[in-house]
């Protein structure tokens, strides 16, 4: 690891200001972050670690029904919170206890890894990313592999996620690091059902729009059995080719609608 | 009842209290007054030529104390090749130079270009960051078939080609052998991967050099598993010091699974540096780097064919096999894929006509040398694979097939060179039926079945060869080594034994064992007996720990010790009871004269041996310290037979294990519940590079699972409970304590079946063009196997 300075404000505002350095970096649970320091894969100058500022911890359900937390609650808290079921038992099977409970959601979904879980609840649940800036829609947040709309400096505060009347996310892991080699996260809500996948695409989390519609027509397993996820944009590599993961994309919708009905 | 203690008594491991408390004393918690450490600019591309190695910057960085390249180690010698393989033209193997730091070229991602001595890690780090480099980059030669074509890029310019060596075995055989392939009625061909694997354990690599001025002595404080080994081949073959000037310590060892056999260029290196810089120099890998240092294991691709005649008696084997030995030689890296693979080839069965061909083969990648099971792995998965797919060609029982073939009589000389001197493979058969209820399977595949899983069952056998070696064998084999070990027995005033071995245990649990055998021969307490290992400086010259060699070479040692121990004792306990020697006994603990009341007990006599106030000293010396050196007559020959039953996901190619079974033969046991724990762990490491570990590099040679984000290590979770049995025991005839070993059998055993029974599960659910699958049997491969 490279030295650097530490700071750990206790407000969103103090945070913002020691973040708008050009070389400042927010630390979430570290989890990322941290190991890639200490193989000297990212330099920063100040990291600004997020988990001291009560604002940006805890869940809520909001006055609109939505489940509201905050960008710095831990994976753990979100387990166990029993407001969405769905989203709970994705955040419990995240990494091992250590990375749950110091982890957080806001880091996550900065960091955006073509592999992780929660891209896949937030884009399903069509939630919206809190900044202290503004709200991003999460359809237009993931922008790509380890991309998102986030500039410089941008802290996420909240994450507000509708509540679906059912969900359900199927995790079939990457054997080595056990993050999803490919995972799918069903929402039904009263109108529309959503479906998004992670693990698999080259262009990071994808909503699966041809099973949502046949979805919201019909909410069986048996609706997605004649689809099809083509292969071309998936991810192929040590753990899996692309019409593996294109093939796993499907199996795993299949067995999400069945797990939720 | 089950002894509770001695030979035979499930007694606890005494060192787990220290490892469990965190009071363990490993090569990394070694901190000397002064120390520097040293950090190692390594190169990440797989091949190139060094232009240049600028280090103007970097050595004026904070905190540097030396930076040494490849120039610094002209005149030293390199890092030597312990087993010289003779070719099937009777031409020694090509051997190259292997340097402590790169000269002149680069072979691998990984391999030592510079390293920076300096006060904290983090300066060393630092300054190699600002070490200057020019590389150009040569084409990497990453598969073995292609290294080996005509025109392709060399790894070593001065050798004629990556072709290491061309072995035969045996090559008088090979008319025979082509005849009986002739004549068979039935060959059964299988093209197969035996996958690399990154050995991992637990405790990264560590090396301290310390030097002292005063006396002209070094030290060098390691992860071995044999530190006599490291000590003369470093020491004559490196630096050219004096094995009285030069100690080599191995304390506490985290596992080494073979990787720690070896003589590293770090461990000259901290030597090296010690004494030029004056201070003690210290290594600690990190996890990356030993990816890319610590020597891989396997990594064969080999062609295999079985011959049967009409009855579906086995009369010929073939292989073909590819072995890749990565960039330079590790120290026994020639001999694994020659005398420890093709000497198994026979298996359990009596194969008359047996032909070896092995191709060794340099690659930008790192060396390869033994790992877990070493050579035999590779011969047991190629035979027991093709023996399932001959089954299934043919119509027949896998099992009765075996079964058929199965060598029934000792002592049994195969046709490669070995001698089994005893056996009984039916019997571990038999104890293995017993286990897995085979009359049940097809009711719990129709279960498996009604839950949309594919249910399979895979059996096999295996047989190793251990106890390595008899020295005079292994020396016309290529051994630049003897291969006997030691021990020397030292008993205190007040009775207590001391007993020093050149057995190492990083794992073991030989503290424990050793301790067994020693005090069940007296008849005294286990606490009684302390084992010490690890340290030149006090123990014999031994050879270490490997190839399940301790208990029946380093505990023969022991025991030949303690059989002059008791003797003398009993001469001096004769005196004591004024009886005559021949009469008496030694039991429980004390010595007295057959047929009278009179009785010595085992502290009076060792007091006598040390205040010799009365004593015989015209007829024998003070004192009560003995040492032995043992030597084996053969190889000892664990056997066994395991099965596997797994579910597949159709869906999804992911297979679970639902049972595992191991019927073992290693003849007597000392210590049941570690020998459980060795097949234990053997186990999760045969399934691991079954269904999980890999080692992968890309067409330029960098490593694609350098790390534990790609490189899959068995979880506890990933294996089932193990059901597991040494009940079949046919001693060992000819060492004292009847012992076979059981460090590797796990290992060697175990993939053959976990693979056998997951094509058995596609071959059942319709799936007939599915013969084989390559190793690791990971989801994605299954499930493109399924596809057709
Ligand atoms: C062993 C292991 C297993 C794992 N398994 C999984 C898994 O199965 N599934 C999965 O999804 N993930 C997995 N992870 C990743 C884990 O969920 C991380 O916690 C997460 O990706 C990053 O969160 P963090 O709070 O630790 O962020 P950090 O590591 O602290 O930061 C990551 C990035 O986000 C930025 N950042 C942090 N917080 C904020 C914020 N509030 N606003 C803006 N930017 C921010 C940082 O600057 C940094 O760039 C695993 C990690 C490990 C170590």
């Amino acid at each position: 690891m490279y030295n650097f300075e530490f700071s750990k404000p206790s407000n969103i505002a103090d945070a913002v200001a020691a973040l708008s350095s050009d070389e400042a970096q927010a630390l979430g649970g570290g989890q990322t972050l941290l190991p890639t320091m200490k193989q000297r894969l990212a330099q920063t100058d100040m990291l600004v670690s997020l988990t001291g500022i009560g604002e940006m911890q805890g869940i809520c359900v909001g006055d609109n029904g939505e489940l509201c937390i905050g960008g710095a609650t831990t994976h753990a808290a979100v387990a166990a919170d029993g407001n969405y079921p769905g989203l709970a038992s994705l955040a419990g099977r995240i990494g091992d206890p250590a990375v749950r409970n110091r982890g957080t959601i806001g880091g996550s979904l900065a960091n955006n890894d073509p592999s992780a879980c929660y891209p896949a609840a937030a884009l399903a649940s069509g939630a919206t990313i809190k900044t202290n800036a503004r709200d991003i829609a999460a359809d237009d947040y993931f922008q790509g592999m380890f991309e998102t709309a986030l500039e410089e400096g941008e802290i996420i505060t909240e994450v507000r996620f509708p509540i679906p009347e059912v969900s359900n996310y199927q995790k079939f892991v990457q054997p080595a690091s056990r993050f999803a080699l490919v995972g799918v996260f069903v929402a039904k809500f009263a109108d529309d059902v959503r479906v998004a996948v992670t693990g698999a695409s080259s262009d990071g989390v994808f909503r699966w729009a041809e099973a949502e519609a046949a979805l919201s027509a019909d909410f069986s397993k048996a609706a997605v059995d004649a689809l099809a996820v083509p292969s071309g944009d998936m991810i192929s590599d040590l753990h899996g080719t692309a019409e593996y993961r294109a093939h796993l994309a499907k199996v795993m919708t299949g067995r999400a609608v069945a797990a939720a009905c | 009842m089950p002894k509770d203690h001695g030979i035979g008594a499930s007694s606890k491991r005494r060192e787990d209290v220290r490892f469990l408390t965190g009071q363990g004393r490993y090569t990394d918690d070694i901190n000397l007054q002064g120390q520097a450490y040293v950090h190692f600019l390594r190169s990440d591309v797989a091949h190139g030529m060094l232009k240049s190695v600028d280090t103007s910057a970097a050595a004026a960085m904070p905190g540097v104390v030396r930076i040494f390249t490849g120039a610094d180690f002209e005149g030293v010698g390199g890092v030597p090749c312990g087993w010289q393989v003779t070719d099937k033209h009777g031409e020694p193997m090509q051997e190259p130079a292997h340097p402590v730091l790169a000269q002149g070229k680069v072979r691998y991602v990984g391999d030592a270009i510079a390293a920076v001595v300096a006060e904290t890690k983090e300066q060393a780090r630092n300054a190699a960051e600002a070490i200057e480099l020019d590389i150009e980059e040569l084409p990497a030669v990453v598969d073995m078939k292609a290294a080996v074509q005509e025109g392709a890029t060399k790894v070593h310019d001065d050798l004629t080609s990556n072709l290491c060596y061309d072995w035969g075995f045996v090559e008088e055989n090979k008319p025979a052998v082509d005849a009986a392939f002739e004549a068979a009625t039935h060959v059964t061909t299988l093209e197969l991967v035996n996958n690399r694997l990154s050995p991992n354990p637990m405790e990264p690599r560590v090396a301290v050099g310390d030097y002292n001025p005063g006396t002209d002595d070094s030290t060098l404080y390691t992860t071995s598993q044999n530190p006599h080994v490291i000590r003369l081949l470093m020491g004559a073959f490196v630096l050219g010091i004096p094995e009285h000037k030069l100690r080599v310590v191995a304390p506490d060892v985290g596992g080494g699974f073979g990787s720690k056999i070896f003589h590293y260029v770090e461990e000259a290196f901290c030597t090296f540096a010690a004494k030029a810089c004056r201070r003690p120099v210290k290594w600690t890998s990190s996890r990356s780097e030993a990816f890319v240092t610590d020597a891989h294991g396997r990594d064969h691709v080999t062609k295999i064919e079985l011959a049967l005649d009409a009855d579906n008696n086995f009369t010929g084997i073939r292989t073909d096999t590819y072995a890749n030995m990565g960039a330079y030689l590790s120290t026994f890296a020639p001999s694994v894929p020659t005398w420890l693979h093709g000497t198994l080839m026979a298996g359990n069965y009596k194969t008359p006509n047996i032909y070896v061909n092995v191709k060794a083969v340099f690659t930008n990648t790192v060396p390869v040398d033994a790992y877990r099971g070493a050579g035999r792995p590779e011969a047991t998965f190629q035979l027991e694979r093709v023996i399932d797919k001959a089954a299934r060609e043919l119509g027949v029982d896998p099992i009765e097939l075996r079964r058929q073939n199965f060598i029934t009589e000792f002592p049994y000389a195969t046709p490669v060179a070995v001698e089994y001197d005893t056996g009984d493979y039916e019997g571990t058969m038999t104890k293995l039926l017993e286990m897995i209820d085979r009359d049940g399977f097809e009711a719990r595949r129709e279960e498996s079945a009604r839950n949309g899983k594919l249910r399979g069952l895979g059996v096999n056998c295996y047989i190793e060869a251990c106890g390595i070696a008899p020295s005079a064998l292994v020396g016309q084999l290529g051994a630049r080594a003897g291969l006997y070990e030691s021990a020397t027995v030292r008993v205190n005033a007040t009775g207590g034994l001391v007993v020093m071995t050149g057995s190492h245990s990083h794992g073991q649990g030989h503290e424990t064992s050793f301790a067994q055998v020693v005090a069940d021969m007296i008849g005294i307490p286990e606490d009684q007996v302390e084992i010490v290992h690890g340290d030149t400086a006090n123990t014999p010259m031994g050879m270490g720990t490997y190839g399940s060699r301790s208990i029946a070479v380093g505990g023969s040692a022991m025991v030949r010790a303690t059989e002059k121990i008791i003797a003398k004792a009993k001469k001096i306990a004769a005196h004591l009871m004024e009886a005559a020697e021949g009469d008496v006994e030694l039991k429980d603990g004390a010595f007295s004269v057959a047929g009278t009341d009179k009785s010595v007990a085992w502290g009076d006599v060792t007091l006598a041996a040390y205040v010799p106030h009365n004593y015989p000293l015209e007829e024998i010396e003070p004192g009560l310290e003995e040492t032995a050196f043992y030597d084996p007559n053969n190889f000892t020959y664990p056997a066994g037979a395991y099965a596997c039953e797994v579910e597949v996901d159709p869906d999804t190619g992911k297979v679970d294990i639902c049972s595992f079974a191991a019927a073992d033969d290693f003849g007597n046991v000392i210590n049941p519940m570690i020998v459980e724990g060795q097949v234990h762990g053997g186990l999760a490491q045969g399934i691991g590079q079954a269904l999980l570990e890999n080692v992968s590099y890309d067409e330029n040679g960098q490593l694609l699972s350098a790390s534990y984000m790609d490189y899959t290590m068995p979880r506890a979770d990933d294996v089932p409970n193990f059901q597991v049995d040494h009940s079949s025991q046919t001693p060992c005839t000819h060492n004292p304590l009847g012992v076979k070993g059981c460090g590797e059998a796990g290992a060697i055993g175990s993939p053959p079946s976990v693979v056998n029974a997951v094509v058995d599960a596609l071959q059942r659910a319709g799936h007939t063009n599915v013969t084989h699958i390559d190793m690791p049997l990971t989801p994605t491969r299954v499930w493109a196997a399924m596809q057709g």
